[in-house]
């Protein structure tokens, strides 16, 4: 099943597992650790951070160890990127308009 | 038209600051004027094929304008702009919330600081958007028909989060 990259950051558990593996690959008990929470519930979060594409398992011996998609995070700053975009579009239309108000002023 | 014209976009995702910085080919004083007089905003404000237009507009300090972009569907989306602080070719400041047609504003809205400076005949002008939630700003774009329909309130959360790290 897939799903929107969105929908994984909507919880904020899943945010903080985000943060953690952002910085080490980690197995599900270590990740589980962090938290006031059941393996299970854990698991969870993290099948369907792995159905967002934005973790990846890597099997290491007989750990499975989870770590981030960097590549699948660029999505939201290209999110943000729509924003710069748009000042882009109204500023070279401020441009014209400076350069019409110069000639007026001549 | 000069081509090496300086253009920044920042999102500072810890302090929800947007920071704009854009030079212009242009004398500070018509800068200036773009950007306070409402008659010349609404040429430029609007992406196209969006317009502006501003239904008045009293630019003071506790003065307003009140505003529409029109998509080419018809479609209005109003807005109000109240001025918080002038100084004449140097700064000013406002408050800008969405509104309905009859000028209710929304609730919650963004902050906006500007500065103007010039040298050698360019025009800096410096723009900082406060405390604009991630949710607020996706509304903007929606405004704009450019996309996305997940909510994102909770992406300033995450990068809060991350920024900590």
């Amino acid at each position: 099943m897939r799903r929107d990259i969105f929908q994984a950051i909507a919880d904020p558990t899943r945010r903080a597992i985000i943060a953690l593996i952002a910085m080490q690959a980690m197995t599900p008990n270590a990740i589980a650790e962090n938290f006031n929470t059941t393996r299970q519930a854990v698991s969870k979060h993290l099948r369907i951070l792995t159905e967002c594409d934005l973790v990846k398992q890597q099997q290491q011996g007989r750990e499975i160890y989870y770590s981030l998609e960097i590549e699948k995070m660029k999505e939201i700053d290209k999110w943000l990127d729509q924003f710069r975009k748009l000042w882009e579009a109204r500023f070279n239309q401020l441009d014209k308009v400076l350069s019409t108000m110069k000639k007026q002023k001549k | 038209m000069t081509t090496n014209l300086q253009f920044d976009f920042d999102v500072n995702k810890a302090t929800k600051t947007v920071t704009i910085v854009r030079e212009f080919d242009a004398e500070l004083s018509l800068v200036w004027d773009a950007f306070t007089k409402a008659e010349i905003i609404d040429q430029w404000i609007a992406p196209a094929p969006y317009v502006a237009k501003t239904k008045y507009a009293n630019f003071e300090v506790g003065g307003k304008r009140f505003y529409a972009m029109i998509g080419p569907d018809g479609q209005e989306k109003w807005a109000i702009q109240k001025y918080t602080s002038i100084t004449p070719k140097t700064n000013f400041k406002m408050y800008n919330a969405f509104a309905d047609k009859d000028e209710n504003p929304e609730p919650t809205g963004s902050e906006w600081d500007h500065n103007f400076s010039e040298h050698n005949g360019i025009t800096k002008v410096t723009i900082t958007i406060f405390n604009e939630s991630f949710e607020r700003m996706e509304r903007i774009l929606e405004g704009f028909k450019l996309g996305f329909t997940a909510s994102l309130k909770n992406l300033e959360d995450l990068l809060a989060t991350l920024s900590k790290r």
